[in-house]
């Protein structure tokens, strides 16, 4: 048997991706293993005093009823965001593919709102949706209804939503534009010649040769919902009212950061980390198998 | 050959270059700070005249974000062997700092060490209480000081013929009138809601909040705001709440807007909001005492103070430390406080300096600039006024937060959310003093 080899030398391989290699265990996996070592240990903020607790902060953790609480909304907070910003970011693309005067404007306009940091975004539907400084809040009072997130959970939670689903909808449809654009144009032809209508093409064209780009985005997304939320929930609510917007990664921030409690903070983020790793894995294993590339 | 010659030549003029300029010489001390706007000109105001004063020493002031930024960097360069030697931490963070024992050089300390003359009775003891040992040790220099207060719009209070109150009954019956007055939204409100609600509240009426002095006297410290005063006043909140006689205004001060944009004519948060007043308010405006409640003997004690203070960081060579003694010292002479005090709104933190400041007729034209310090020296302090000192406090106040809004959005009763917040606190308290410095 002849073997197939490209490279003559057996190092230079390894060379060659020594580099991605340190990158990724330098940045990556020590400070993840660190966050691990950090979960077993109690520590005041200066890192003055420590003490190895084995798996105390864990246990303290599910001992806590909210903490339960958190899981339950965190995963109900993604769901709706991936969901909100998914469908709201495909029909935006739908319609900015059709051959339009300016639809290169309208593009570029869509993407914009991904340049925005997340705090930034907070603030921003703080001024249309603050309770006495919000602009459409006037509004909404004004048709009688009390919108009051301040002390109201639900409104809280859905204001959490928006905000964070429409920060994501200019990176979904940057990629669903680009798979839109992907689909031969023939296929579409072939389609319409049979006799199918713009909705059939779509739900029997478009949507299942789109589906990698889904599956794709709705990873991204629930990654998205699960870790770079908080500072939208900082500027926001602050976990407000009562918890009724403490997810798990504003937990997180607020035990560690402000709280300057660093051994629950790693615990946490390290469960966190485990919750991604499985429902990441589940999404590859069942819900890609929908998936026709 | 030619480069060799050229990089000694070139070593040479730098090393005289710097050798001869004074900058060179000075030992450079860092200031990290968390004041912006016009507080932040008033720190390079001071860094600056200090510089000038004495040629030894450069005082570099370098803003760090919010008071919590400025203290998780401070708190992130210690722990990477480069903390900065001022600190300027709110007094929230007091306790967090003064449970890192090493990490901290106390002022008392600094100040004999470099054997700088300091008397820490010249300061006003409502101040130097908060950042002192029981035993009178002043452990951080107090820089920016304010207090809670009432604002009035008196226009609006004039309109609907309502009396400035002066107990909370009689504040509870004027924001029924205003509200009643074209005030459907909001008829009094407040921010930093434990602040003034709990903390505040608990001091005026020389009730306790924690144990131990409110914690003042040891870590081992347990919360009691759940008792009767507290509770009654949370429900009369919440009573008050279902009409919106009295608004919510969430848990820090971004609901101030509503009191200079004339929403709620009542409104109760920190004096240092008289600058925004002042620049703002389009109409008459005065701050007053906050209200007490009558039936409590006694009452009115006297209020805590908020803001901030210097801490000086441990582990800097002795050379250094003089130079931040004397710029203590420089800090604490009474033109330059009087000079803060003017420039910024903040208390002046000496007794001098408050007594320039009245002689200079100050208070004539902006008598509402006096109120915290009236308020701060109304009596002697007394264990349940002196301050608070509780670990992780920045966590502690959303928690409370988090009850009192249920209170408010009634899904609890008010006993049940300060039971509740005292529960939930003491589990913090006894993780912190897990954690604290033996």
């Amino acid at each position: 048997m002849q073997k197939q080899a490209i490279f003559q030398s057996k190092l230079l391989p390894y060379a060659l991706v020594a580099p991605q290699l340190a990158i990724v265990l330098i940045f990556f996996y020590w400070p993840a293993l660190q966050a691990v070592i950090q979960s077993f240990l109690l520590q005041d903020a200066f890192g003055l005093s420590t003490t190895f607790v084995w798996f105390d902060n864990y246990i303290e953790l599910f001992r806590d009823p909210a903490y339960f609480e958190s899981i339950v909304r965190t995963f109900f907070f993604s769901f709706a965001i991936a969901v909100s910003s998914l469908s709201f970011a495909l029909l935006l693309a739908v319609m900015a593919d059709k051959p339009l005067r300016g639809s290169m404007l309208y593009r570029t306009l869509l993407i914009w709102p991904y340049a925005v940091a997340p705090p930034v975004v907070g603030v921003l539907w703080i001024f249309m949706l603050h309770p006495s400084l919000g602009v459409l809040a006037r509004y909404l009072r004004a048709l009688g209804i009390d919108w009051n997130p301040l002390l109201d959970g639900d409104q809280a939670a859905t204001l959490i939503i928006l905000a964070a689903a429409w920060k994501q909808i200019s990176y979904n449809f940057l990629f669903f534009l680009a798979g839109l654009q992907a689909i031969p144009k023939s296929v579409f032809e072939a389609a319409a010649i049979d006799g199918a209508r713009p909705m059939r093409r779509f739900w029997t064209v478009t949507f299942p040769l789109l589906s990698p780009t889904i599956f794709f985005l709705l990873v991204v997304n629930i990654v998205y919902a699960f870790f770079d939320t908080f500072g939208i929930i900082d500027t926001m609510t602050r976990g407000g009212p009562g918890t009724s917007t403490v997810t798990l990664v504003y937990k997180v921030y607020s035990d560690g950061l402000l709280g300057g409690n660093l051994g629950s903070s790693a615990a946490q983020s390290a469960i966190l980390m485990i919750m991604v790793i499985v429902l990441t894995g589940i999404q590859f294993r069942f819900v890609e198998r929908k998936v026709t590339y | 050959m030619a480069l060799r010659h050229f990089g000694a030549a070139a070593a040479l003029a730098v090393t005289v270059g710097f050798g001869a300029s004074p900058a060179w010489a000075a030992t450079e001390i860092q200031w990290w700070h968390a004041m912006t706007g016009a507080n932040n000109d008033v720190i390079v105001k001071l860094a600056n005249d200090f510089n000038a004063a004495q040629s030894d020493y450069k005082v570099i002031p370098t803003y760090k974000g919010n008071y919590a930024d400025t203290m998780n960097a401070g708190i992130a360069a210690f722990r990477a062997g480069n903390a900065p030697h001022i600190m300027q931490v709110f007094e929230v963070g007091t306790a967090t700092m003064m449970a890192a024992t090493g990490a901290v050089k106390p002022v008392y300390k600094l100040m004999a060490d470099a054997g700088e003359k300091f008397d820490p009775k010249i300061y006003l003891p409502a101040i130097t209480g908060y950042y002192s040992t029981s035993k009178g040790e002043m452990l951080s220099f107090p820089f920016n000081s304010s207090s809670t207060v009432m604002w009035v719009n008196l226009d609006e209070l004039k309109k609907a013929n309502v009396d400035i109150p002066k107990t909370w009954p009689e504040t509870f019956e004027a924001a029924k009138k205003l509200h009643a007055n074209g005030h459907a939204t909001c008829g009094f409100s407040g921010s930093w809601i434990t602040w003034v609600n709990l903390e505040q509240l608990s001091a005026w009426h020389n009730v306790p909040l924690a144990s131990k002095a409110n914690g003042l006297d040891g870590f081992d410290t347990k919360l009691e705001f759940n008792g009767p005063l507290q509770v009654k006043h949370l429900e009369n909140l919440v009573e008050l709440q279902k009409d919106k006689t009295y608004d919510y205004a969430g848990r820090t001060n971004t609901g101030e807007g509503r009191f200079t944009s004339g929403e709620c004519p009542i409104y109760l948060t920190s004096s240092a909001f008289f600058g925004n007043v002042k620049a703002q308010a389009k109409f008459n405006f005065t701050a007053v005492p906050m209200p007490y409640y009558p039936d409590v003997k006694g009452a009115p004690q006297n209020s805590i103070i908020g803001g901030a203070s210097l801490w000086v960081m441990g582990g800097k060579p002795a050379d250094e430390y003089k130079g931040v003694a004397k710029f203590l010292t420089f800090l604490s002479d009474t033109d330059r406080q009087v000079y803060i005090h003017k420039a910024s709104g903040y208390l002046p933190i000496t007794k001098a300096a408050y007594e320039k400041a009245k002689a200079e007729g100050f208070y004539k034209d902006q008598p509402y600039l006096e109120t915290p310090l009236l308020e701060l020296t109304n009596k002697e302090p007394t264990e349940n006024s002196r301050g608070l000192r509780l670990g992780n406090m920045v966590q502690l106040r959303d928690v409370w937060s988090e009850e009192i809004e249920q209170a408010l959005a009634g899904k609890k009763t008010a006993k049940q959310a300060l039971d509740a917040a005292v529960e939930r606190g003491n589990t913090m308290l006894r993780q912190f003093e897990k954690t604290a410095v033996k």
